[in-house]
């Protein structure tokens, strides 16, 4: 079997740039040292930059690569576009931060790369293996940045925590994926399929599959394996806590779809009853949950397990339309939340950080712009019409509708009120509230910019929604044509 | 008249957003900005009337097609566009926005000295989401304006009212958003029964009966929420009572209608069998809302939670109306909502006119005021008396034809909501006799003064529009007509289908 084709290596050419020029970059900083992080950075954003143009370069449909190991379609395509997108975003953002609290070490941006990387590779895997070797590149290098702040105790902490709990998970996704291998014989997706859709299937597979989803689950954060987020969330440096909300959620979405649907497909009836309950299970106890938070990261972390909720309402329908409708909330959900990490780094008093929900308040009167974009991201989180977040919802819970699941979907819109409260409490503190502190300004050029970016693409993303259900909708068919 | 070389309607939804936009743009000196920030919401406001003025003098009334129809792609794959267009159901509520945010701003230009920029901006969008709601013909395009209000209204409410504000943003915000998400649902569901959100088409097709009925509740929720029916009416007073004046003026004079507006608009036409087999429940619901509400407000002492109640009571003359599915009902529930909507808009405009001066909503705290304010008793006396329903009123003209087709339907209905009438007079009368008779003003009233220029030129329009409605109310009910008998003929007609074909149901 093996022939020189082994090493076409073109569907993956932007992953081996990436790689190439991060380590050109490790290099760059070890000789420079710490003194040039800023230069390093935005060389990385440069990378990422141009790993995103050949991302976007046309192959003329599916290919693999590696020995079927490794797979790009449009979906693939889709989703790394988003990573790369999120990354840039933390990246920048990191910038002035990592300087202020004297964190400034050039691995800073190397290790956002190679976890970029690593997601990149989840993303395209087409084998249980490349699957678990993406995995395992993007959670080793996220537990390093975790704990960057190596002086404080919180984020060491947070670090640890995700490093055991994350540590955990893979191993429960490796043990789930030794038994798909015993029990079907193949490693690979595509043989996978072909066995399972040829009927007859041991009961020992689905254990496994239950415990590859468990693996997938904690590794999205879906209620009941999310314990690790709002603590993670809270200790890791602010950035870096932003980068966690985007990026790697992206990835493992996108894993725990093309595992779902692609492999495993044929055993939709086994595993969509338990997507259903943890879909439930996220919407609910983060609507629960986030209303008696202080601290604003923590609330977004219960706001990202919420959602993540919401995004597996498109997996458990298990139809083109629900992963379609998860592609556009994906989407969505990035650049809200890259907005509302944007605005909670700008939460500085006198040089320090702030973090807790009342420090917001008075806002609308001492910092006019800045309470209207944040208003503007709460209202899409809610899903009120006519900012973007409602279409993220709308999609989803269409999918739901037209698959039949109609008290996934009531019970769905039903928390999305719950959740409308907490989110409309961070409205309340900001305008109805007498004013607390003033944030230092200014708030730096780049912080500018990621705000007004993603503030108009929340506000004014109504009138332009066909382009991006073309592309969610191409990106959710390749899925199901292989 | 539907090929207009301006596309009439987006203008007049679009424009406050653009005067919002603008205000935006304002910067300098705090006075200076307030200042700007006014003249441009009036302005803007009033030159987005006077287009509205444009669409009325246009309309033809002899049609029940939808006039000034704009359709452009908005998402072609999915089969949404942007799809606009009037009729004669909904071209007043067009109308009665656009006429009241002029007033609001007018009204508000000394009250409001907070951020008032804001205040403006708020009030503009306020005011694009409520003509795009009520101009909308593609479903997903209504439901977006349609909860899309929430957002500015929270915040009016939020922002800029009194003690408890907070509480009753919340309260308004969180019921309406129950209400709205599982009229998402709802529209979802027959989004996957016929492939489009096209208003008109949607109106053509025949939901399976079944189905029917969920979608009907599932409306409901939402609607009965937004009119409000009793027993889901308990965020209104608490929105009213602390909203700032004007943003009690939108609440009831435009807010409540939309979920009249979507009986008319949705429920009636698309689900007609369900509407029929829910017809009693509508009516035990209103008749109750009428009765009930009326003792309550008999029993406030709060000016504002009176007429807050009041407008419960009326709304529920209007959902009677409209479930009469007779010429009389339905025209009389559309005049009624007209009627009410100025009325109810204008008496929480007398509310303010007392509150600015003496910052009390207390109905003990004043007494004998026809001493020191007699235009203003005038103004009062003419809109306590179109609320109660004096012939040669707006309010007269709307009872009387609800009354009068609810009496073909059902006599006990009809004579339920008629006692209804009785205790309106009751506590409107009282609530007058109570804040302007006395043998003398009250000692800490004596240095209250009358209505000024400014305030003379909000009330002046009010009470022409009222006496014009209630002295010759043939220019409304003409432009009315041809629709509402299209809507009933269409709803008697997919009746009878339904029964030809199975078995009957009333």
């Amino acid at each position: 079997m093996l022939s020189w084709d082994f090493l076409a290596l073109q569907p993956a050419l932007p992953e081996v740039f990436l790689a190439l020029s991060t380590m050109v970059l490790l290099m760059l900083g070890v000789f420079r040292g710490d003194g040039h992080t800023r230069i390093i950075s935005w060389f990385a954003v440069l990378v990422l930059g141009l790993t995103l143009l050949l991302v976007l370069d046309d192959l003329g449909g599916t290919k693999r690569a590696f020995g079927d190991i490794f797979i790009v379609d449009a979906f693939a395509q889709f989703m790394k576009v988003l990573v790369l997108i999120g990354s840039s975003f933390a990246v920048v953002m990191s910038l002035g931060y990592i300087e202020r609290e004297k964190i400034a070490r050039f691995e800073y941006p190397i290790l956002f790369l190679f976890a970029t990387l690593g997601m990149m590779m989840m993303i395209s895997a087409n084998d249980l293996i490349s699957l678990y070797l993406g995995l395992e590149l993007q959670s080793l290098s996220l537990y390093v940045i975790a704990a960057f702040r190596r002086d404080s105790t919180r984020s060491t902490e947070a670090g640890l925590k995700y490093f055991v709990l994350g540590a955990l998970s893979s191993g429960m996704l490796l043990y789930g994926a030794s038994m798909v291998y015993g029990f079907a014989g193949t490693t690979g997706f595509d043989r996978l399929a072909a066995v399972l859709d040829a009927g007859a299937v041991p009961v020992g597979l689905i254990v496994g599959l239950v415990f590859v989803i468990a693996g997938l689950a904690f590794k999205v954060a879906a209620v009941p394996f999310h314990m690790w987020t709002p603590d993670v969330y809270e200790g890791a440096p602010t950035p870096v806590t932003a980068f966690f909300a985007v990026a790697p959620k992206v990835a493992a979405m996108a894993l725990f779809v093309r595992v779902m649907i692609d492999p495993f497909g044929a055993l939709i009836g086994q595993w969509q009853q338990i997507i259903v309950f943890i879909s439930i299970a996220s919407m609910v106890l983060a609507a629960f949950a986030a209303i008696n938070q202080t601290n604003i990261k923590r609330l977004m972390a219960y706001s990202s397990i919420g959602h993540v909720g919401y995004m597996l309402i498109g997996l458990a329908a298990g139809t083109q339309e629900g992963i379609s409708g998860l592609i556009i909330y994906l989407t969505i959900y990035v650049f809200m939340t890259v907005g509302t990490f944007a605005c909670i780094l700008c939460m500085r008093s006198h040089g320090r950080m702030l973090e807790g929900i009342d420090d917001l308040a008075g806002l609308g009167k001492t910092n006019p712009p800045m309470a209207a974009v944040l208003t503007a991201f709460m209202f899409s989180l809610t899903g009120i019409p006519p900012v973007a977040g409602f279409f993220g919802k709308f999609f989803i819970f269409r999918a739901a509708i037209n698959a039949e699941m109609y008290t996934l979907a009531v019970i769905g819109v039903l928390s999305s009120v719950v959740a409308a409260f907490y989110y409309m409490r961070i409205v309340k503190i900001m305008y109805f509230d007498e004013p607390a502190e003033r944030f230092d300004r200014p708030i730096g050029r780049e912080m500018t910019l990621i705000l007004v970016g993603t503030g108009l693409f929340i506000v004014f993303f109504f009138p332009f929604i066909a382009p991006l259900l073309e592309g969610a909708d191409a990106a959710a068919s390749s899925l199901f044509v292989g | 008249m539907s090929d207009w070389p301006l596309p009439l309607l987006s203008l007049t939804i679009f424009l406050p957003l653009v005067g919002a936009g603008s205000i935006l743009m304002i910067r300098g000196d705090a006075e200076i900005v307030a200042r700007n920030a006014r003249y441009a919401a009036l302005w803007t406001s009033l030159i987005t009337f006077l287009l509205s003025l444009v669409i009325w003098a246009n309309f033809d009334t002899s049609t029940a097609d939808f006039q000034f129809v704009e359709k452009a792609n908005w998402i072609p794959a999915y089969n949404i566009s942007y799809y606009l267009g009037v009729d004669g159901i909904s071209i007043f509520f067009v109308l009665l926005a656009t006429f009241l945010t002029p007033l609001c701003v007018i009204s508000s230009w000394k009250v409001i000295q907070d951020r008032v920029k804001e205040y403006m901006i708020a009030f503009l969008v306020l005011e694009t989401m409520m003509v795009g709601m009520f101009c909308a013909l593609d479903f997903l395009l209504f439901y977006v304006f349609f909860e899309g209000v929430l957002i500015p209204m929270f915040l009016i409410i939020g922002i800029w009212g009194g003690a408890r504000r907070v509480y009753s943003a919340f309260k308004f915000f969180l019921y309406t958003l129950t209400g709205s998400v599982l009229l998402l649902l709802a529209l979802l569901a027959i989004y996957a029964e016929v492939g489009t959100t096209d208003v008109p088409v949607l109106m053509e097709h025949v939901f399976p009966r079944t189905m029917q009925l969920w979608l009907w509740l599932a409306f409901f929720a939402s609607f009965a929420v937004k009119v409000p029916m009793w027993p889901f009416h308990t965020w209104l007073p608490d929105a009213h009572t602390e909203a700032p004046t004007a943003g009690s003026v939108i609440l009831a004079a435009v807010l409540l209608k939309m979920g009249a507006y979507g009986y008319l608009r949705f429920s009636i036409p698309m689900l007609p069998y369900a509407s029929a087999y829910f017809t009693p429940l509508i009516f035990t619901l209103s008749v109750i809302a009428i009765i009930y509400t009326s003792l309550v407000a008999l029993a406030q002492d709060d000016m504002k939670k009176l007429i807050a109640y009041s407008s419960v009571a009326h709304m529920g003359f209007v959902t009677i109306g409209i479930f009469t599915f007779n010429v009389q009902g339905i025209e009389g529930a559309i005049i009624q909502m007209l009627s009410h909507g100025i009325v109810s808009a204008a008496l929480f405009l007398c509310v303010g006119v007392l509150y600015d001066r003496e910052h009390s909503r207390d109905i003990s705290h004043y007494g004998g005021l026809v001493h020191r304010m007699p235009n203003f008793a005038v103004v009062f006396a003419v809109f306590m008396l179109a609320a109660i329903g004096l012939p040669g009123t707006s309010g007269f003209v709307g009872e009387f034809l609800t009354l009068v087709g609810a009496y073909q339907v059902n006599t006990v209905v009809a004579l339920l909501a008629t006692t209804g009438v009785i205790l309106g007079a009751a506590y409107m009368l009282w609530l007058y006799r109570r804040v302007f008779y006395a043998r003398r003003i009250r000692d800490h009233l004596k240095d209250i003064v009358d209505l000024d220029k400014r305030e003379i030129a909000v009330f002046a329009p009010l009470v022409a529009l009222v006496l014009w409605i209630g002295i010759y109310p043939a220019p409304f009910l003409d432009a009315i007509h041809a629709s509402v008998i299209g809507l009933i003929d269409q709803y008697e007609a997919a009746n009878a289908i339904k029964t030809a074909t199975g078995p009957a149901r009333p």
